[in-house]
């Protein structure tokens, strides 16, 4: 177990394009599950594969503990990996893929064979220990791709979208897997996912990417109430986030010409209204708006409602005892909404909010 | 495998009988035609033939001649597989990890596969000459006097080294792709779990190209024993005398040099059988093991 520091870390492919991750720097504390999440491109597996190694660093710095592991060789980091295809060697049995990165490193043969028998019986592969990859499931290999890593108890875990290749259900199950074996090993682990709801469930700090930039780092539920920029409110959260354009005139927050909440403290001018789904009030006291449905998804325990105010698109979730009509006179939970600048997307603290706090 | 259910009986054997009859016309009635001239002694100048059992496969077998070029033959087979399977896997190896211009030297490394064997055998012993071939003179430079057809190890140096140099790219092709076939990541995962990579050559991509190596080895022994007759006829001048032959070239030399046609009949049917062993070999095995996915 170590910790992990990421320091303003840039790769470039070439040098004249944008980089694919562009200074990120990162403290990762012993034994801290991380999940880097963000949409396909945004860099969060080229940070990965430079902290296993298998990618160079173009500048900056990665250690693992005290050590400089930039110029370190990547079975010398001390690290595990979990690649997403599993990446099993087909040839080798159960029990010979768990301990081959063992074997290579000179390990006594009964030591090994400890260890990968408790392995397995962690993950409960006892009796497929003499079995080939071909022969398991998909959901076997990657127990057997996660023993291969717990068998060296590294420093480090590092999982690429390990569970992408599971069906549904499968998926939630490993994950929960996952979380569990990390609480009981205690390995500090960097998680890599595109999946909001797995890098929630997962995270105890989640790292937001976009476009090779950290937007947001924080406990999952910190990122989920005061989301840093409109891109991070729209990625994470299902669903996501209505934003709306609205305008301020300093007292009055108006959508079109409809006022939908108090502006105060507010400078003048255009900015951008998010509003989680459950965070509308419906048939409020006062100060209610109508909005049009236009139609609704059936979730079972309530109902996700999709409709306009003003021409533009908003989402909110009711429960399912609600009447249902084609217009709906809702209202926004003051202490709840959620500002971001209009032009840069970053998220405005008005003043009654720090007051609150 | 898909299976197509046919409505009525004769079409698929309408749609097999083109492969079929190619295979009738210039495998099997050829064959049994060798098998049977094997059993009998053909006048060489015409009319008639005369029935003597398995005389020939006698006189072929106790032939000291016989013996000797199945014996240069096996080492020759051995040597040109082993070789240009060993020097095409350290090219694909190498050129797999080539990075900038990696186009260019795979077509250099391949574009001997485009040449006739006959015209990769007169390339050859212009290599040889002793005259003009500039392997002639740096074994000269060594005081060393090269005899292409004149002195029998000469002669078959150049044989075995031309052989092998017409099969490297071929085998090239196949390991390449081999190689380019194994995941990424199971190659970077090797990478976290070995430090080595010569280590994690023999224990990961060696094993995962079994199933490539396999088929090469089954291809190179029959290239070696019988694809390898043009090499042997430019290299040999059409002064077999005593210089170095394979089998199929003795079978050639006995038939349409020498007229013994039952003896020669005799010797190909012996190929024959050597082939089939070969071939239900390479089955056995195939089903065995040597399948990953």
């Amino acid at each position: 177990m170590a910790s992990v520091t990421i320091d303003h870390v840039t790769k470039e492919y070439s040098t004249s394009g944008r980089p694919a991750v562009s200074d990120v720097s990162l403290a990762i504390a012993e034994g801290e599950f991380i999940v880097l999440v963000g949409p396909s491109g945004c860099g969060k597996s080229t940070l990965l594969r430079m902290v296993a190694g298998l990618e160079k660093i173009t500048d900056g710095e990665v250690r693992i503990g005290d050590r400089r592991v930039n110029e370190v060789d990547p079975a010398d980091r001390d690290i595990a990996m979990v690649f997403q295809n599993y990446a099993l060697y087909p040839h080798m049995t159960v029990r010979k893929n768990m301990g081959y990165g063992l074997k290579n490193r000179r390990l006594p043969k009964a030591e090994i064979e400890k260890r990968v028998a408790e392995a397995a019986s962690i993950l409960q592969l006892d009796e497929y220990l003499d079995r080939r990859p071909r022969e398991l499931s998909g959901g076997q290999r990657q127990r057997v791709a996660m023993g291969r890593a717990i068998v060296r108890e590294p420093a480090c875990f590092l999982f690429d979208e390990p569970l992408s290749n599971l069906d549904a259900k499968l998926r939630v199950e490993m994950r929960g897997e996952i979380k569990q074996l990390q609480r009981r090993l205690g390995t500090t682990s960097i998680y890599v996912t595109h999946d909001q709801l797995e890098a929630m469930t997962l995270a105890d700090r989640l790292v937001v990417l976009n476009k090779g930039e950290v937007e947001q780092i924080g406990a999952p539920l910190d990122v989920y109430r005061s989301p840093a920029s409109t891109f991070v409110a729209s990625f994470i959260g299902s669903p996501a986030m209505s934003l709306l354009n609205a305008a301020s005139d300093g007292s009055a927050l108006r959508i079109g010409d409809v006022v939908v909440a108090s502006g105060a403290g507010l400078a003048a001018g255009p900015v951008t209204l998010g509003v989680r789904a459950e965070d509308f009030i419906l048939a409020p006291t006062s100060g209610g708006f109508a909005m049009q449905v236009s139609y609704v998804e059936e979730l079972g325990a309530g109902r996700l409602v999709h409709g306009a105010v003003q021409g533009q698109m908003l989402t909110l979730s009711i429960s399912a005892d609600h009447p249902m009509t084609d217009e709906l006179i809702i209202a926004i939970d003051p202490a709840r909404l959620h500002l971001f600048d209009a032009s840069s997307g970053k998220r405005i603290t008005p003043r009654r909010e720090t007051a609150e706090a | 495998m898909k299976r197509v259910i046919f409505g009525s009986s004769w079409l698929p054997y309408a749609f097999l009988a083109p492969q079929i009859l190619i295979v009738i016309i210039f495998f099997y009635l050829p064959a049994a035609e060798a098998v049977r001239a094997s059993f009998y002694l053909e006048n060489p100048f015409g009319g008639g033939s005369t029935f003597v059992g398995i005389d020939n496969y006698k006189d072929v077998l106790t032939d000291d001649n016989y013996v000797r070029v199945a014996k240069f033959t096996f080492w020759f087979s051995l040597l040109v597989t082993f070789f240009s399977l060993a020097i095409a896997l350290l090219l694909a190896v190498k050129a797999d990890t080539v990075l900038r211009g990696a186009k260019s030297y795979r077509i250099l490394l391949m574009w001997v596969y485009a040449i006739a064997p006959p015209v990769a055998g007169l390339i050859g012993v212009l290599m040889f000459d002793q005259h003009v071939g500039p392997i002639t003179d740096v074994a000269a430079l060594f005081g060393y006097k090269m005899q292409i057809g004149v002195n029998y190890n000469d002669t078959a140096a150049a044989m075995i080294i031309i052989s092998i140099w017409k099969q490297v790219p071929v085998n090239f092709i196949f390991f390449l792709s081999g190689l380019q076939s194994i995941p990424k990541a199971v190659r970077e995962a090797a990478q976290i779990d070995c430090r080595s990579s010569w280590r994690r050559f023999w224990t990961v991509t060696f094993p995962m190209l079994a199933p490539t190596g396999f088929f090469l080895l089954i291809i190179n022994i029959t290239y070696a024993l019988f694809d390898t007759f043009a090499v042997i006829d430019v290299v040999m001048k059409n002064e077999p005398g005593s210089n170095p032959m394979t089998l199929v070239y003795k079978v050639y030399l006995d038939g349409f040099r020498g007229s013994d046609l039952g003896g020669s009949s005799a010797q190909s049917v012996i190929l024959m059988a050597l082939v089939l062993l070969l071939t239900i070999f390479q089955f056995r095995m195939i089903e065995r093991r040597v399948h990953y996915t």
